[in-house]
């Protein structure tokens, strides 16, 4: 048995454009005014097969639209690409077909088309329910129209998660717990909750190095946030899976699952990135980041892919480590020393159980809530030198 | 040869800035000496440190023809000598060389700190002196009140003070009249066996060692095998010359001359400053008075920030140290910073301006570690230790007690200060000597510990007097005090760059000073780490760094895998930057921060 067969496999399509580019966000994300989605819709299709060629057998287990703003594509291209991959693979009983989509009215008409196309679960960038913190994120939307859309994203699909992004400019620990309550009645079975990362190369970014994005929490105060969200998720029955990610038992998304057991998936669109484990080798692909540059590659050369590296299993380790141990499940070490030869280190491992950041449970080595807030110092501490 | 009375030997005496090599061009340009087209500004500074600071360090020396109205031409022969108290020791040999000096007073400004240390120099030395008034051709100029402030402040006769521009060139021509009208002729024998004194000496790419000497007595000649009476070294003369101000080959130099040589001399550090020259035959047996040994005052650690450095840190200190021998070196390590070497000055200018010359012409990241002065520990067994780094202080039961270097400084002020300047000097435990009145500036005397003045003390003094204070001191002696070493442990490990040595009612305040500076350098661990100052065995001062609470990546899916991982791992590695104490990581960048002196 393969690896990656402990994680599943999956498909992730990149979609690249955005009606505005918000300010913290670092993503392959454009801005375009003419998007022939027919020319998009030959790319995608082609390089599902190509895929399909290589991964020929393998049952597929989930399917995930992101971007970018996925809920900008017409929902017959979302439907031939799904046609195709429904044709190309064979399905496992726990499919799931995700699309990113943002909370504005345009949008929330493409739903329905959007489900009947095959899409089993809808994810909203509502970011806040706040609206002078919407527009200071640089949203189009307003609370009002994203609880609309939030609305008719329920009344059409059976699973629906929401993201909300905090520890925001001058927000309290008081206005973020009646925000997080709200939420929580809210919620379906599922959310995502993001703390503000300030990343290089944005809007915000570049503020941040002038100096001029004030009032941004100090690391306690976004740790006492985190803590409040973990005890107030918990206690409304969704606990957190995954370091940002809460859900009602068996709702947690099955693709992002993928990722962090450390499974196989294939990219596509720009600037997609793949885990492939092909003639028993481990590969990590990506693709042009442009979008014009993927499109025209696919369309001249027939493949999209870019890049194709072995990782090499120490490596591979690595990842899956560093993956893993974001989830409330851990990391298998019988796993992880099956891939690297070896476990990491037992006495960095004791010396962390005993500062409380780690614990133990069979095989599996757990980050405790204390040791998920430090998760970074922990896998630095818990990473072979290199 | 030149007739003795057809000499006139000179030094310019001033306070920064009030315009000694200023006036030092024009006396260089009106009598010719240097052909126009090769004038530039500032002729006597040659390094570019010396031109960038406005400061001099090493003498420099010109020989001007000057035809005066009486119909003779004379030989003024000029030396501009380092106008720091770093330098004293040189400033009093150059001073000995000369018989009088112009005391250049800026106009505008009067009096200042160091026009008054340096024209004692010239008065000890037994100058003639002749005030000059600078920059009179500023509005503000006020040449009688300064006239008057000379009088009263120095207590020389400044009615015959020559008001000049020489900015303007204005007054110039009188400069150089009462230059030989004024100043008294050199005095020697010429048929006395050789006297000279060595008055500097530096190293030139071309010629290797040159030593600039004034004869007393007797002639030297090229050829000559000469001795010098301290070191015994005997050597033949290569090249003799004058400095015009470059070098102008002359067969022979006689009583009253100042001119250079260059004899096959391998370092600058076999030459010594104050020494006598003699022939090798026939020569004196009595060395001209008051020769000093150079005597590093103030010594700190330098460290090379990227340790693949320290054998280019070595070379380069080692060849600085051919070409200035009043700085001492030996190899140091420290836990903290690693290998590197303890360095001793002549003051803190001195300690900036090799520090600066390593990092600029040799490229080499330095760690500067705090600066010491050298304290005299008295020992039970009647020893005495000189010590200069605090951590080679030895066990206190057998310490008796210990002393610390005492200054006699000198500040003016203008009085809206005063206050602070002298609630400053209270603070690091001065004692006054003197407070007069010099119009609207105050003269304040104190005594000081020069532990307190090499810490931040000229920071303070600038930044409570807006920079409007002038500073000057010399060294008086040693005095017993309650001097302890203060040690800063970090999670209870100490670490030994950081320790110093204080007086006891100093050290609360410093350590919290040191404590407070590291809970911000050192980064978060995922323990809390208590910072602590101690001495001996008892804690006087502790912060404690708060445990990491937050250190995770909010969004990591798919697509981040590579880029987080790499980023991770050039994290790991980039602990390897760090300096492990137990453990805890301190980056050096901390060390080098928490070493800076406050300003
Ligand atoms: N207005 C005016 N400025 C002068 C005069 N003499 C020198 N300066 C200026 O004063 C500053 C300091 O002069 P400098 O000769 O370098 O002073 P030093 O530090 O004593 O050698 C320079 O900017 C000169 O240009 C003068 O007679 N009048
Ligand atoms: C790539 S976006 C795509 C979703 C959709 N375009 C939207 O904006 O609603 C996925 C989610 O990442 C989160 N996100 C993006 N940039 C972030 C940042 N700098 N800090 C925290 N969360 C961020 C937001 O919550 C966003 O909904
Ligand atoms: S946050 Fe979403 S809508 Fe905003 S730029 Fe990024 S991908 Fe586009
Ligand atoms: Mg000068």
């Amino acid at each position: 048995m393969d690896d990656w067969q402990n994680g599943g496999f999956g498909l992730y399509l990149h979609w690249p454009f955005c009606q505005s580019k918000c300010p913290y966000c670092d993503f392959n994300s454009h801005v375009s005014a003419q998007i022939d989605q027919r020319r998009w819709q030959a790319a995608y299709l082609s390089e599902i097969e190509r895929l399909g060629a290589e991964t020929q057998g393998r049952i597929l287990n989930t399917v995930f639209f992101g971007g970018g703003t996925p809920s900008l594509m017409e929902p017959e291209l979302v439907a031939a690409i799904l046609d195709k991959i429904r044709a190309t693979w064979p399905r496992s009983n726990d499919w799931e077909v995700t699309l990113e989509a943002n909370p504005t009215s345009v949008e929330a008409g493409r739903f329905r088309g959007y489900r009947d196309a095959g899409v089993t679960r809808l994810s909203m960038g509502i970011q806040s329910l706040n609206n002078d913190d919407l527009r200071q994120l640089g949203r189009l939307h307003t609370a009002e129209e994203a609880r609309q859309a939030f609305d008719i994203a329920r009344a059409c699909f059976d699973r629906v998660s929401f993201d909300l992004i905090y520890a925001r400019q001058h927000q309290t620990l008081v206005q973020w717990k009646a925000e997080l309550t709200e939420a929580l009645a809210m919620s379906l079975d599922h959310l995502s909750l993001y703390q503000l990362t300030i990343e290089d190369g944005t809007a915000f970014g570049a503020r941040h190095d002038a100096g001029k994005l004030r009032g941004l929490p100090e690391d306690d105060l976004a740790a006492d946030m985190y803590a409040l969200t973990q005890d107030l998720c918990a206690a409304a029955g969704m606990p957190a899976y995954e370091v940002s990610n809460h859900a009602a038992e068996g709702s947690e998304s099955r693709h992002n699952l993928i990722y962090w057991r450390y499974g196989d998936y294939g990219g596509i669109g720009p600037g997609a990135h793949g885990r492939l484990t092909l003639g028993g080798q481990r590969y990590a692909t990506d693709t042009p980041k442009s979008p014009l540059g993927w499109l025209r590659k696919v369309e001249t050369t027939g493949i999209g892919e870019e890049t194709r590296t072995p990782v090499p299993p120490q490596d591979a380790a690595a990842e899956y480590l560093m993956m893993s141990l974001r989830l409330r499940e851990g990391t298998d070490l019988a796993r992880y020393k099956a891939m690297a030869g070896e476990t990491p280190c037992v006495e960095t491992i004791a010396e962390m159980e005993e500062m409380d950041f780690l614990r133990r449970e069979g095989s599996r080595l757990i980050a405790t809530e204390r040791g998920r807030m430090v998760l970074n110092a922990l896998i630095r501490e818990l990473l072979p030198v290199a | 040869m030149t007739e003795l009375d057809k000499i006139r030997n000179f030094s310019i005496v001033a306070h920064i800035d009030h315009g000694k090599s200023t006036l030092a061009d024009r006396l260089i340009q009106l009598t010719g000496t240097v052909a126009e087209r090769d004038m530039k500004e500032q002729m006597l500074d040659s390094m570019d440190i010396e031109r960038e600071r406005g400061i001099t360090i090493k003498a420099n020396t010109v020989r001007i023809e000057y035809p005066a109205k009486d119909g003779q031409t004379y030989i003024l022969n000029l030396i501009d000598t380092p106008g720091h108290v770093d330098f004293a020791y040189e400033v009093s040999r150059s001073m000995r060389a000369v018989e009088g000096s112009l005391l250049v007073v800026d106009a505008s400004q009067g009096v200042e700190a160091q026009t008054l240390a340096n024209v004692y120099q010239a008065i000890d030395a037994d100058h003639e002196i002749v005030p000059v008034l600078n920059k009179i051709d500023l509005p503000a100029a006020e040449p009688d009140r300064v006239k008057a402030q000379i009088e009263d402040v120095i207590g020389i006769d400044a009615s015959q003070a020559i008001p000049i521009s020489a900015k303007s060139g204005l007054g110039i021509p009188e400069v150089l009249e009462a230059i030989v009208t004024r100043l008294p002729a050199p005095k020697g024998d010429r048929t006395a066996p050789l006297k000279a004194m060595l008055v500097d000496s530096w190293y030139d790419a071309y010629l290797g060692v040159v030593v600039l000497i004034r004869v007393m007595d007797g002639v030297i000649r090229k050829g000559d095998r000469i001795k010098m009476m301290q070191t015994g070294a005997v050597y033949g003369i290569d090249k003799l010359a004058v400095l015009k101000p470059q070098m102008v080959d002359i067969p022979e130099l006689g009583p009253g001359e100042i001119g250079i040589f260059t004899a096959s001399i391998k370092q600058v550090r076999d030459t010594r400053v104050g020494d006598t020259i003699t022939t090798e035959k026939k020569g004196t047996d009595k060395p001209l008075p008051g020769f000093k040994p150079a005597q590093p005052v103030v010594f700190c650690g330098l460290f090379p920030v990227d340790a693949n450095d320290f054998e280019g840190l070595r070379d380069a200190i080692e060849k600085l140290a051919l070409n200035d021998a009043s700085f001492s070196f030996e190899m140091e390590t420290s836990a903290a910073l690693g290998f590197g070497f303890r360095c001793g000055f002549l003051g803190l200018l001195h300690l900036e301006v090799i520090r600066d010359r390593l990092e600029r012409e040799y490229d080499i990241d330095l760690i500067t570690t705090a600066p010491s002065v050298v304290y005299h520990v008295h020992m039970r067994d009647g020893s005495v230790i000189d010590l200069h780094n605090p951590a080679d202080m030895p066990d206190l039961t057998h310490v008796d007690h210990i002393e610390e270097p005492r200054i006699k400084a000198t500040i003016m002020v203008p009085d809206e200060y005063l206050g602070d300047v002298l609630k400053l000097c209270q603070d690091r435990r001065g004692v006054q000597m003197d407070l007069s009145y010099a119009g609207s500036r105050a003269m304040v005397v104190y005594d000081l510990p020069l532990n307190e003045v090499v810490f931040d003390f000229y920071d303070r003094l600038k930044s409570v007097t807006k920079g409007y204070a002038s500073f000057d001191y010399q060294m008086i002696g040693y005095q017993q005090d309650f001097l302890v070493k203060m040690q800063v442990l970090v999670n209870d490990e100490p670490v030994d760059a950081l320790s110093m040595m204080v007086h006891r009612d100093r050290a609360e305040m410093r350590g919290r000073a040191m404590c407070e500076k590291l809970k911000d350098l050192i980064p978060r661990h995922m323990f809390k780490i208590p910072i602590q100052a101690a001495i001996g065995g008892r804690v006087i001062a502790r912060e404690t760094i708060a445990a990491l609470r937050k250190d995770v990546t909010a969004k990591c899916y798919g697509g981040d895998v590579t880029r987080k991982k790499k980023l991770l791992e050039k994290q790991k590695a980039g602990k390897k930057k760090m300096r492990q104490f137990g453990k805890v990581e301190i980056p050096q960048q901390a060390f080098i921060n928490a070493l800076k002196m406050d300003s």
